[in-house]
């Protein structure tokens, strides 16, 4: 059930009372949709999403970028200072959904401290677990040898609570959008778009 | 059950005809709610479109078959029905395009570099889509004339008094004006606005996307001198859509693409062009689209466009009522008199992440700035949900959408909630 595949709704003879039997056996609205809802809303991405971290502009940056989502006309903008190749701060600023909110202040929690390497690195594996699900199997990144959750939970850790969003393919742009307006500010430092 | 009877309208015999809208989505039946992006089609115009290509299909002008022949006076007839349907004095008034976006830039690109040079203004609503923006943007650049907004107030209706003064600064040329807003339902006066306009020697072009299926159109009455439509927003097909041009302006025109079955003769030396409708027409068109269109109208026809009108309108007040009644709730378009177009915010909650909540309870809307981003910005907002109506919508729709957006202020209410 869910949104796992959004070209399987099956399209069924319709009958309105046999539709409306249905849906009041299943319970009410909220039931199934919360079930649907967990794995994407999960309650540290509310919580992120509602009172997102480091977000401020960090005048003493050395790195930025922007990030354009044109589907939604959001824009972030993500601010880092790297020192002796090790990220020493990151922030962002602009508005979003709480998938977007939530990614781009987790993302700057995660970066301190990392070295420029790893955080391409993360950037890697995180763009790999948030799109996996969209691609069919989850695994299509030859460089990546396992999909199993264990193993993305392990190279994510807490990052990993966004990759619900890979049964949510038109959301996927969200979560990624900071992330890569993170590896555009480190590599070539100029806007990005999510197109 | 409720009574789905609005109006004149037998709401359930008119959704056994739309196939779409029978499909469980995340295990919830359909709600469809996004109209004004697209709507739905009834079978007869399947069919019809279907039959052409399974009975009449061949080109259209070109040979003196049988075949020929039938998609030649089919595809006449269709230009024919549409021109009836919006009141137009002759048939070769209305030009096929490939949607309403096409129909906006040929107005722009042809009469507009033909017509605009320097100290020439072009009014552009705050209201307007992308797609009778851009193009007028590009074209007063191109021959140096201006393109100067005409705003809106605070409910999402045109300023008028402001308008009034913009004509009356002179050098107006063109008026480019929605009917009906896609982002707010606001309803323009577009007749008190053409009146306005040509008083002052200029012209209206009026991008009638979202009001074709919804409310009456006449062209003559509203004194439009040019009407764009789009076939997908009237229960036609997609890629199909028309202009209506008066005759005189379309006549001086020059083309807007050329090529095959626009000319009336071509040599190395220099090349004239044919009549109206076809100078405006190159290439194949889309014959099974104007046919599917043709058909929607005669569907519209048949269930009546008043009837439609009062059974939307009151399905608008209802939902007005009902998402007021939604914690942190804020409606955007308030405008008097407006269509079946709910735009709403919600306090702390993005609206994609509103509609994907809905999604997941087989709710459909629409979440973006509906191609109207000068208008977002005049609004200070990034997007909003949009919930938009059609002559299948029903009470037990705007139901689901209320106890959907419920379920937005649980999963975000948090200890503070929504206010
Ligand atoms: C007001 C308005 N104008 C123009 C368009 C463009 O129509 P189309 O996509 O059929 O070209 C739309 C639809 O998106 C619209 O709502």
């Amino acid at each position: 059930m869910g949104l796992t595949r959004p070209s399987g709704n099956e399209s069924i003879p319709w009958r309105r009372d046999i539709l409306l039997e249905e849906v009041l056996r299943s319970g009410p609205n909220t039931a199934t949709a919360q079930m649907d809802l967990t794995d994407l809303y999960q309650e540290i991405v509310l919580d992120h999403g509602k009172n997102p971290r480091n977000r401020r502009e960090m005048p003493d940056a050395n790195r930025t970028a922007e990030g354009y989502n044109p589907l939604c006309g959001d824009q972030i903008k993500v601010w880092i200072k790297v020192e002796g190749g090790i990220v020493v701060d990151a922030s962002f600023t602009g508005q979003g959904c709480a998938i977007s909110q939530a990614s781009a202040s987790m993302m700057t929690q995660a970066l301190k401290g990392q070295s420029e390497a790893e955080a391409e690195r993360l950037f890697e594996a995180f763009r790999g677990a948030v799109t996996g699900g969209s691609m069919g199997s989850g695994c299509d990144h030859e460089e990546e040898p396992t999909c199993d959750e264990a193993a993305i939970q392990d190279e994510l850790g807490i990052l990993s609570c966004l990759t619900g969003v890979r049964n949510y393919p038109n959301r996927i742009k969200c979560a990624t959008l900071a992330w890569h307006a993170m590896h555009s500010a480190l590599t070539a430092g100029e806007r990005v778009s999510t197109e | 059950m409720m009574d789905t009877k609005v109006g004149s309208i037998d709401v359930d015999a008119v959704r056994e005809q739309f196939p779409a809208l029978h499909q469980l989505v995340n295990n919830h039946p359909l709600a469809y709610l996004d109209n004004a992006a697209t709507t739905q089609r009834p079978e007869s115009v399947l069919q019809a479109m279907d039959n052409f290509y399974r009975r009449d299909n061949a080109n259209v002008h070109r040979g003196v078959h049988t075949l020929s022949q039938r998609a030649t006076d089919e595809f006449e007839h269709a230009r024919a029905t549409v021109a009836r349907f919006v009141g137009a004095r002759h048939d070769h008034e209305i030009i096929f395009t490939k949607g309403c976006t096409e129909a906006l830039n040929l107005v722009a690109f042809s009469w507009g570099r033909s017509n605009l040079g320097p100290g020439d203004v072009v009014l552009v609503s705050n209201l307007e889509h992308h797609a009778n923006f851009v193009p007028w943007q590009v074209v007063t650049q191109a021959t140096g004339a201006r393109m100067v907004p005409i705003p809106i107030h605070d409910d999402c209706s045109l300023d008028l008094t402001a308008y009034r003064s913009l004509l009356e600064g002179g050098d107006v040329r063109m008026v480019a004006v929605k009917h009906v807003c896609n982002a707010t339902g606001t309803v323009n006066p577009v007749a008190e606005m053409s009146r306005l306009a040509h008083e002052h020697g200029a012209l209206v072009t009026v991008d009638g996307a979202q009001a074709l299926a919804h409310q009456r159109v006449n062209v003559e009455s509203f004194g439009a001198d040019f009407y764009s439509m789009a076939a997908h927003k009237v229960y036609g097909p997609m890629g199909m859509g028309a202009l209506y041009g008066r005759e005189e302006l379309l006549e001086a025109m020059p083309p807007y693409q050329t090529g095959g079955g626009m000319i009336r003769s071509v040599s190395y030396e220099r090349t004239t062009y044919a009549g109206l409708p076809d100078k405006f027409e190159p290439g194949t068109p889309y014959v099974s689209g104007a046919i599917g269109f043709a058909a929607a109208l005669a569907w519209v026809e048949r269930v009546g466009i008043d009837a439609i009108a009062q059974h939307e309108r009151s399905l608008t007040e209802a939902a007005t009522l009902a998402l007021q009644t939604v914690p942190g709730l804020r409606l955007v378009g308030t405008a008097a008199g407006k269509a079946g177009i709910l735009s709403f915010v919600m306090n702390q909650v993005h609206p994609h992440d509103v509609g994907t909540i809905l999604d997941t309870q087989g709710v459909a809307v629409r979440s973006g700035h509906h191609c109207c981003q000068p208008l977002m910005a005049r609004l200070g907002v990034n997007a909003t949900t949009r919930a938009s109506l059609a002559v299948y919508s029903t009470e037990e729709d705007l139901e689901r959408l209320r106890v959907g957006l419920l379920e937005v202020v649980r999963v975000f209410g948090g200890p503070n909630g929504l206010d």
